[in-house]
Parts: structure tokens; C-alpha cells; sequence
């Protein structure tokens, strides 16, 4: 009878009814997710649910300000609509990082918002409630802060490099143990919690939030907003024993656990583990020793024309499409040129590396859009085998992914991840605007290496161009 | 909700979570992360019960803006997991056909 929930039990039976068939559909929804023929009808059923949930929460009793949940809902339905029809599909993981974002700053303003109704009812608040909505609002405030780092790094409004300040692990120590300590001050003065001691927690997750995600390079970053999607699943879920409200706490929950599998998935489709990504920042100090003497090695570099031409006298080409491409918004031009190729009697196929792209799977939904053939697209470990057989790999805006230091240079910061083995193809053939180095930052041995030939151009030009070159042969 | 149903609910609910994400094809991991991503925005139903029983100027601010946070989150989650997810299913006709004699379902 004292807070927020008490109004909820006029909700009662029917309420709670519905909120089963919602977080029924959630996990409906979710395991439709997991299959390529089912997925789009499982994130239907999944919207259905939420959909059930909506309404169920709009028709209990006792519900007032309607005009402002008519603001809320326009507003940000608005938004979400505009924002989703006009994003590039090379401009999804960002996208993905901020409506994370905006989920977590959800939680904890409902959190805040929660305490300050408790201290205006001027009694205590009971601590299986005051733990939660803590929880939920440095959980929630870390999640805000850390998408939105996430998303200003991947949309390049801030250097993708890892950025450390010296002492980091122990500022970021300390405020943890302030924030912990912050919050049993107000847990054990329960009767009479600090409005303003609950802000600063809130700020100070902020801050954490910051520090935690600015160090991790941009290779990292869709472990890190996947591990966020998790924290923020967790956050709504303790909201949701705040409020005593059945589908926050399953739905918040089973984020929370299907997204810390699929953090797991991510971090070992890139041979790192989640702790190593968190806390040991890529490249940085450790990346300069890997390479030596970087600045003056040789290396071949070729127009379009020789491009065209080594490619039009192949058998088989695999190209190796990398974030580079989707940057450049190249895959269209890509396909000409393998279709080019496809009309000479040419085998194209494309290499996919797990992480290729800024999120797993991102470069199948580029290429999707772009019509390449679902048949085409080769996952990392069935290429591989076939690399030698290659007369011509392609590597289109990639980097990271294939360089052979990963295999050959145990002391590279790279060293064990995965790659893609085009240096084993009679000849590669590499499309990048610089010899600069890539999202971790080191140099790629691959760039000379005697059968390597460099393209210097933008990705889609250069593409272009192949494609005409071919047809003048 | 007594607290000990509430944390048998939560306990349930991580092993549900568990098991019905084992084995994701790769291809299926942003989208699915973008799914999931949509589904926290549950979190919209906290900010439509705060803000529906608030009283004072700073609740009404407060849940205002939770409740736009959370339709954002929810509307353009399963939107964008929408698009994406039909980039894939657009292409391989022939499959599609083969899928739609065979399956059925």
C-alpha cells in the first residue's frame, strides 16, 4: 500500500492472464528467431506480444495523465518509425546500440521515478523493492551511457581507437565501490532515502558507463552492445519486481539470458572472451611493438585495368567482403562485377568471415539487399580449405579478418582470432583507400606479401570500374 | 506477488532464456540481437504504469520521457528486425517456392 504497486492490484487475474500470453509469444518469438525460415514470422509474434502487453497495461484501472502517454507514445513511435525506415542497412549496428540505449534510460528514469514516489508517501520503502529499483537504476543508467558511446564510435562522431585514460581499471574501481556503497547507504536508511544521493548513483553509473565502453575499440563493439542488450534485459527485469509486474520481470529476463548466450556466441566467433574484450582494450599500447617497422615496406600497387584483367583470366575468384564495403556502400557494384565474371564462365563465390562487417551477420543482410545469392555466401571454415584453389581473392574493404599475423605472430594482439586465408590464393588482390590499419589498429602483413596486389580507390568506384574494365576486355 | 514467486519466475525464466537461444547460425545473430533489443523495451509498461499514477511536475517529466524511451525502443526494434530480416527472405525464389510446396507450414 505503499508505492506505485498497490494501485496495480485492481489489474488482478485478467491482467496478469495476458501478461502470460504475452511473455509466451516473447519466447515463441525468440525461438523462431534462431531459424532462417522462421525468423521474420518469429519477430511478428514477438511484436504481437508486445502489442497484448501494451494494451493490457493501458486498460488498467486507474490510469490518469492520458494526454502525456499520448505525448510519450507519439513521440517516441514517431521517432522509432522515422528512425527505422530511414537507417542504412550498413548503419544497423549503431541503430541497434541506441534504441539499446534509449530502453536503459527507460529503466532508469522509472526507477527514479519510483523512489521519489516512495519518499513523497514519507514511509519506508521496503527492501525487496528499494534493492530492485537500485538495481535497475545503475543497470539501466550504465546501459544508457554505454549504447550511447557505442553509438557515437561506430557512427565515427568519435575516434573508434580505443581511448584510455591512465588508471583506468582504477577509476573505474572506485566508482564502482562508490556506487555499491552509495546504494546500501540508502538500503539501510530505508526509512528515509536520499533523493539526491539516488541521482549522484545515477550520474555515476553514467560516468561508469562512459569509462567502461570509451577504451574498447570498434572491432569489439557489437560484443559490447550485445552484452548491453543483456545488462538492459536484467535492468527491466528488476524494474519488474519493483512494480510487481509479471511480463517486465520474464520478458527483462529472458533478454537477459538469451542475450548473454549470444554475447558468449559473438565474443568466440572472434576467438576473444567477454572479460578479455571489457577490460583489455585492442590494439593500443600492445599493438605498436606486434608490427616493427611499419612505415616502409614494399609493397604492389595496380590500377583497375590489371585488376580486370587478372580476374577476367580466372577460374574461380572469392571475394572477401569486409566493413570497408558496406562503408562505401559497395555491394551493389560488387555484384556487377561478379556478374561480370559469372558471364565468363568464372566461379564467384564470398568469403564470410563470422564478424565480417560490424556485427555478426551483418555482411549477409548487406549482401541480401545487394541480391546476392544466398548459395554464394561461404562461411569462413568451408572457404578456407578451398583458398589454395583460388586463383584470385578479392578482399573488398576488409582487413582485420585476413591478416595472417592472426596464425603467424603469436605476439600480435590478434593472435588466435579466426581469419579468412586468402594469403594461400595464387593471387589477392586487396580494395582499400590506404595501407592504414584497421579497427584493431595494427598493420596487415598481408598487404605485402609478394602476391598481393593493392587497389587504392573508394570500394564502390573501384568496383565500378572492374566491372566496366571487364566488359572492354 | 510474494518475493519467493517472483524469484522462481526469474530463475525459470533465465533457463528458458538459455535454452531457446542455443545454436544461432551467424547470419541470425544481429537480427536476433535487434529482436531481443525490441523485447526489453517491455520496460515501456513500467513507464506507462509511473507516469499513469504520477502526481507531481518531475513524475510527469520523468515518465513522459520513459515512455517515449521505451516506444522508441519498441517500435523501432521490431521494425528494424523487420527489415532486416526481410532482406533475407526476399531473395532465393526458387527456395521459397520449393519451401511453400514442401512445408506448408
Amino acid at each position: 500500500m505503499n508505492s506505485v504497486l498497490a494501485v496495480f492490484e485492481p489489474g488482478g487475474d485478467a491482467a496478469t492472464a495476458l501478461y502470460i500470453v504475452a511473455f509466451s509469444l516473447f519466447i515463441v518469438g525468440i525461438k523462431q528467431g534462431t531459424h532462417p525460415t522462421t525468423a521474420k514470422r518469429g519477430n511478428l509474434v514477438a511484436a504481437g506480444g508486445m502489442a497484448v502487453a501494451v494494451v493490457t497495461t493501458l486498460l488498467l484501472d486507474g490510469m490518469g495523465n492520458w494526454g502525456l502517454i499520448a505525448l510519450g507514445l507519439g513521440v517516441g513511435t514517431a521517432v522509432g518509425v522515422i528512425a527505422s525506415i530511414r537507417v542504412q542497412m550498413t548503419e544497423m549496428p549503431q541503430m541497434v546500440a541506441l534504441y539499446n540505449g534509449v530502453g536503459g534510460g527507460a529503466v532508469a528514469l522509472i526507477a527514479w521515478s519510483e523512489i521519489r514516489h516512495g519518499i513523497s508517501l514519507g514511509e519506508e520503502i521496503p527492501l525487496d523493492e528499494l534493492i530492485p529499483i537500485l538495481f535497475a537504476g545503475v543497470v539501466g543508467s550504465i546501459s544508457f551511457w554505454g549504447s550511447n558511446i557505442a553509438f557515437a564510435k561506430l557512427q565515427d562522431l568519435i575516434p573508434t581507437r580505443p581511448l584510455a585514460v591512465p588508471g583506468q581499471q582504477v577509476i573505474n574501481a572506485v566508482l564502482l565501490i562508490g556506487i555499491v556503497a552509495a546504494c546500501v547507504s540508502i538500503a539501510v536508511g530505508n526509512d528515509d532515502p536520499s533523493q539526491i544521493t539516488f541521482v549522484a548513483i545515477l550520474i555515476a553509473a553514467g560516468v561508469l558507463g562512459n569509462l567502461v565502453v570509451l577504451p574498447i575499440g570498434g572491432a569489439d563493439m557489437p560484443v559490447v552492445i550485445s552484452l548491453l542488450n543483456a545488462f538492459t534485459g536484467l535492468s527491466a527485469a528488476a524494474a519488474g519486481f519493483a512494480l510487481d509486474n509479471v511480463a517486465l520481470i520474464v520478458a527483462g529476463t529472458l533478454v537477459g539470458s538469451s542475450g548473454t548466450i549470444l554475447t558468449m556466441e559473438m565474443a568466440t566467433a572472434m576467438n576473444r572472451s567477454v572479460a578479455n574484450v571489457l577490460f583489455a582494450g585492442f590494439g593500443g599500447a600492445s599493438g605498436g611493438g606486434g608490427g616493427g617497422s611499419t612505415e616502409e615496406r614494399p609493397h604492389v600497387s595496380i590500377g583497375a585495368q590489371d585488376a580486370a584483367i587478372k580476374l577476367a583470366y580466372a577460374d574461380t575468384v572469392v571475394i572477401v567482403p569486409g566493413y570497408g564495403l558496406a562503408v562505401a556502400q559497395a555491394q551493389h557494384a560488387i555484384k556487377e562485377v561478379a556478374d561480370e565474371l559469372e558471364k565468363r564462365g568464372i566461379t564467384v563465390n564470398y568469403a564470410i568471415h563470422p564478424v565480417a562487417g560490424r556485427m555478426p551477420g551483418h555482411m549477409n543482410v548487406l549482401l541480401a539487399e545487394a541480391d546476392v545469392a544466398y548459395e554464394n555466401l561461404r562461411e569462413m571454415e568451408e572457404i578456407n580449405p578451398e583458398m589454395a584453389r583460388t586463383d584470385v581473392a578479392v578482399v573488398v574493404g576488409a582487413n582485420d579478418v585476413t591478416n595472417p599475423a592472426a596464425k603467424n605472430d603469436p605476439d600480435s594482439p590478434i593472435a588466435g582470432m579466426p581469419i579468412i586465408e586468402v594469403s594461400e590464393a595464387q593471387q589477392v588482390i586487396v580494395i582499400k583507400r590506404s595501407l592504414s590499419p584497421g579497427f584493431a589498429g595494427i598493420d596487415n602483413d598481408l598487404f605485402y606479401e609478394p602476391n598481393t596486389s593493392m587497389l587504392f580507390a573508394d570500394a564502390k568506384q573501384a568496383a565500378a570500374d572492374i566491372a566496366a574494365e571487364i566488359q572492354n576486355l | 506477488m510474494s518475493l519467493m514467486t517472483e524469484i522462481t519466475i526469474f530463475v525459470l525464466a533465465v533457463f528458458v532464456g538459455f535454452e531457446v537461444i542455443s545454436k544461432v547460425p551467424t547470419t541470425l545473430h544481429t537480427p536476433l540481437m535487434s529482436q531481443t533489443n525490441a523485447i526489453h523495451g517491455i520496460v515501456m509498461l513500467g513507464g506507462l504504469i509511473v507516469l499513469g499514477f504520477a502526481d507531481d511536475g518531475l513524475e510527469y517529466v520523468i515518465g513522459t520521457i520513459a515512455v517515449a524511451f521505451g516506444a522508441i525502443n519498441i517500435v523501432g526494434g521490431f521494425m528494424v528486425t523487420d527489415r532486416m530480416l526481410g532482406m533475407f527472405s526476399k531473395k532465393p525464389k526458387p527456395k521459397a517456392e520449393a519451401d511453400g510446396k514442401g512445408g506448408g507450414a
